[in-house]
Formats: C-alpha cells, sequence, structure tokens
C-alpha cells in the first residue's frame, strides 16, 4: 500500500515535469506552466463567480447522475432478467452508446432552450446507456449454479433478488456506475459549452473565446482532479463490493 | 431473420413511424424537428447535388487520420505501459478518469500551435480517442492465457515476434474494441472542433445551419453522421464478435 502511494506521488512529479517541458517547448501561449495554472486555479477557486459556476455544474451532475444510474439500472435489470427484450435491445444500445452525442446538440438544444434542464438532459444520454449494458450483463452473467441454489433454498423471487442476485451482479453494475458517472460529466460539460449560460462549461468556453490559456487549464485541472476522486471513490466502492460479499 | 431479428427491426420502424406522425401532426414543430422522411430526402439531395463534398471528404480524411494515429500510438503506449505494472497502476485511475473531461476545451491551444486548418483537427481527435486504445490494449495484453505465451518460449521466438504472432492475435478482440472505441472518440474530437473553430468540415456545416435556422441541412447532415458512424460502429461489433468466438475468451 505504501508502495502504491509512493509510486503514485512518483508519477505525479514526473507528469508535471513532462508538463513543465512541453510548456518550454512550445510557449506560454499554447499551454501555461503547471505551476502558474495550479497559482491561477486557487486564485479562481477563492471568488465567488466560480463558487457560482461550480455550483451550477455540480447540481446539474448530481441531478443527472441519479437519473443516469436509477435509469440506467431499471433497464438493465429488465433487460437482463428477459433474454428475449435482452437480445432485441442489445445491438440497439451499443449503438446508442457509440454514437457521437455531441452532434445532438442541435436538438437538445432546440427541445430543452438554453438552461439547465438542457446540460441534464445531455449528461443522462451520455450516461445512461453504459449503465444499463453494464447492468444487463451483469443480470445476465450471474453463474446459473446460483439461480439453483435459489429454488434449492425455495426462496421467494424477492427473497433471491435481494440475497443472492443483488449481491453477485453488484461488482459490474457498480462498474458500470463508475463509467457512466464519469460520462455523465461529460455530457453536462458538453452541455455547458455549447448550450448554457452557467457551469464551468460555460466558463471554459467564455475563457476559450478570450483565449485566457491560464483560465482554460486552471479550470480543466479542477475538473480532472474532481473526475479522478470520484472515479477513485467509486473504485473503491467497487472493489469492497468485489471482495467483501 | 430470426425472430429476434425482426422484432428489433419492427421495433426500430414502429420508433421511426412514431416520429414522423409526431412531427407530420405538429405534436413535435418544425422548428424542432423535421420528419425522418424529409431528413432522407434532405440527405439523398445533399449527397445528389454534391454541395457539401467537399467538407464531407475533410471530415473523413480527418477522421482517418486522427483514427490511425490513436490506434497506432496507443497501441505502442499501451504495450508499453503493460510491461511496466509500476508505472501502469498508478495511472490506471487517471486514464479512467480522462473521458470524463471534454479534452476538446484545449482545441483553441490546438489552433495557436498549428493554425486553423486540419492538423488541430486530426491532433484534437488522436487525443481523445489515444486512450481508450491505451486502455483496451492493456487489457488484451492481460488477458492472454499463460500457455499461449509460453508455446511462443518453446518456439523460441524473439521478443518482436512473440508480439506479433502469439500476443497480438490472442488479444485481438480487446484490440477490436480499443478500434471501435478510438473511432467513436476520435470521431467526437473532430466534430466539436468543427463545432468550436473550423472553416470546413461536417461539424462546421451543421453548426452553421444551425445558426441559419436552416432545419433541412441540420438533419440531413446530422443523419449523415450517424448513419456512417453506426456502420463503421456495425462492421466493428461484427468483426469483434467473430474474434471473441474464435478466441473463447472473455
Amino acid at each position: 500500500m505504501k508502495s502504491t502511494r509512493f509510486d503514485f506521488l512518483l508519477l505525479l512529479a514526473g507528469l508535471m515535469l513532462l508538463w513543465q517541458l512541453v510548456h518550454w517547448l512550445v510557449g506560454p501561449d499554447v499551454l501555461s506552466s503547471p505551476w502558474a495554472t495550479i497559482r491561477r486555479a486557487a486564485e479562481l477557486i477563492a471568488t465567488s463567480t466560480f463558487r457560482d459556476h461550480a455550483d451550477a455544474t455540480a447540481t446539474a451532475f448530481g441531478i443527472a447522475a441519479v437519473i443516469s444510474i436509477a435509469g440506467g439500472i431499471a433497464i438493465g435489470l429488465w433487460l437482463g432478467l428477459r433474454r428475449f427484450a435482452g437480445d432485441v435491445a442489445d445491438p440497439i444500445l451499443g449503438t446508442l452508446y457509440s454514437i457521437p452525442k455531441i452532434t445532438l446538440y442541435p436538438i437538445i438544444l432546440l427541445i430543452f432552450g438554453l438552461g439547465v434542464s438542457a446540460k441534464i438532459a445531455f449528461g443522462v444520454i451520455h450516461g445512461v446507456f453504459p449503465i444499463a449494458i453494464f447492468t444487463m450483463n451483469a443480470v445476465r452473467n450471474v453463474a446459473p449454479v446460483y439461480h439453483r441454489t435459489a429454488r434449492v433454498l425455495r426462496l421467494t423471487p424477492l427473497g433471491a433478488a435481494v440475497t443472492i442476485m443483488a449481491p453477485a451482479a453488484l461488482p459490474e453494475i457498480l462498474a458500470g456506475i463508475r463509467v457512466g458517472v464519469a460520462l455523465t460529466l461529460l455530457g453536462v460539460l458538453i452541455g455547458e459549452l455549447f448550450a448554457s449560460t452557467s457551469g464551468l462549461g460555460f466558463a471554459l468556453i467564455r475563457a476559450m473565446d478570450v483565449h485566457a490559456v491560464t483560465d482554460i487549464m486552471a479550470i480543466t485541472l479542477v475538473l480532472f482532479v474532481f473526475a479522478a476522486c470520484v472515479n477513485a471513490l467509486l473504485r473503491f466502492v467497487e472493489r469492497r463490493a468485489r471482495h467483501g460479499g | 431473420m430470426t425472430k429476434v431479428g425482426t422484432t428489433r427491426a419492427a421495433l426500430i420502424l414502429s420508433a421511426l413511424a412514431a416520429l414522423e406522425l409526431l412531427c407530420r401532426v405538429g405534436i413535435i414543430n418544425r422548428v424542432t424537428m423535421i420528419p425522418p422522411s424529409e431528413m432522407i430526402v434532405s440527405l439523398w439531395s445533399i449527397l445528389r447535388n454534391g454541395r457539401y463534398n467537399a467538407d464531407i471528404f475533410f471530415t473523413l480524411y480527418n477522421v482517418i487520420a486522427a483514427t490511425f494515429l490513436a490506434v497506432i500510438g496507443g497501441f505502442l503506449a499501451g504495450a508499453a505501459l503493460h510491461a511496466l505494472p509500476r508505472l501502469r497502476r498508478p495511472l490506471v485511475p487517471l486514464l479512467s478518469a480522462y473521458y470524463a473531461i471534454p479534452t476538446f476545451v484545449f482545441y483553441p491551444l490546438l489552433i495557436v500551435a498549428f493554425g486553423v486548418g486540419r492538423t488541430a483537427l486530426i491532433v484534437m481527435g488522436a487525443m481523445f480517442g489515444v486512450v481508450a486504445m491505451i486502455v483496451n490494449t492493456t487489457l488484451g495484453l492481460d488477458h492472454v492465457p499463460p500457455v499461449v505465451a509460453k508455446t511462443g518460449a518453446i518456439l523460441r521466438l524473439d521478443a518482436a515476434r512473440q508480439l506479433l504472432l502469439i500476443r497480438l492475435p490472442s488479444a485481438a478482440p480487446h484490440l477490436v474494441t480499443g478500434i471501435k472505441l478510438a473511432v467513436a472518440y476520435s470521431v467526437i474530437g473532430i466534430v466539436a472542433g468543427e463545432f468550436i473553430l473550423a472553416t470546413e468540415g461536417v461539424g462546421k456545416r451543421i453548426a452553421y445551419a444551425y445558426d441559419n435556422f436552416d432545419n433541412r441541412t441540420m438533419y440531413g447532415m446530422l443523419l449523415l453522421l450517424l448513419v456512417g458512424v453506426m456502420a463503421v460502429n456495425g462492421a466493428l461489433s461484427g468483426w469483434e464478435k467473430r474474434l471473441h468466438r474464435r478466441f473463447g475468451q472473455r
């Protein structure tokens, strides 16, 4: 464990060094230095405008993530438990997952208008399909011996679902949630970039318009650290579920 | 056709028919969406009179170039990472957070570096696609069964041949998954770049048509892009499935 942490710090130091070298190579108009970026990020975080934008993004992301997870699990469970419906839907879900949803921004804008609902919709269309696909596969891949065990123990369908199927499928479903939540954040940010007047995505597009390199880098850094922390947290929960049960 | 296939086709067709009906009756107004049949007509006329051929080939060329760079670069980086577990372990969480961030916010910086045009878009697409290829390459190499690797050693193949003749085919299903995702993400990177700032390209046309309330062109071009992506994705998915069956691994 200790050596893992050391390796991680080593990696961070290496990445910083690489970043600094690229900065020297291409100049400050293309890439701000790590130090300048971190300092700018700290300055930004202290301002109330930034916090308002961060609040707006966090709210939209939170709502979108809840809808993606609930919707994805509901769709995935239903399709996973019904073989035929699952077979019919499988390639359709795969296609919906892989189409570049950024191209749909004009449609989302026309339907929802500028604002928070457009961002949430964007987050959900990015996040819901991977969660549905992972959940469906998780339920389908539960070993047949578990189904037989449930029958032998004469469990009711609900009892079987709670005590046997859920723990067996949980790690896969959590992996799906991890992927889906990351893509939900991407979706919300894309929504803010193209279809919003608030949030960190909007702050980014403003910084892009005036070519404020350090601001672009600083906001992205903050977002990346946030995404990495959420990811690490979900990874931890997933590992507990995999080995704990 | 099998029962599953027939049901799926019926489901998709009835969804399209419902959409067509909603548009025709006016529940979905024309400003929001034109009926699917008119999208097809618009797409057909765009292809026939060749008005946007230059844009279509511009984007197509960029996507091919970006995917090529992402796949080659991602494979090499993934193979290197697989060989260096100490570097890989701490890097994995960062790689999986990569797709939570819209990397194309760096596009303006690429424009400063490369100017407005093809190069910045290709680099953008490759940057967005490469990580999917890296992740899937490492996963694919993880799944090479030890017995297959041992066979290579017994045959006394050198390292390059072992990689090319033994490990590569064995990891192929995951590599195709990587290619499939690299295509999808490269398209996203490039089209996003074209939305933000470009002089030509499919994304540029869509954004321009949107700004000018030209719904026919917008939906025609959108349909072209989506059908193109779905065709490539479908073909690669089919290949992926065949490889999975052939190498019989998870």
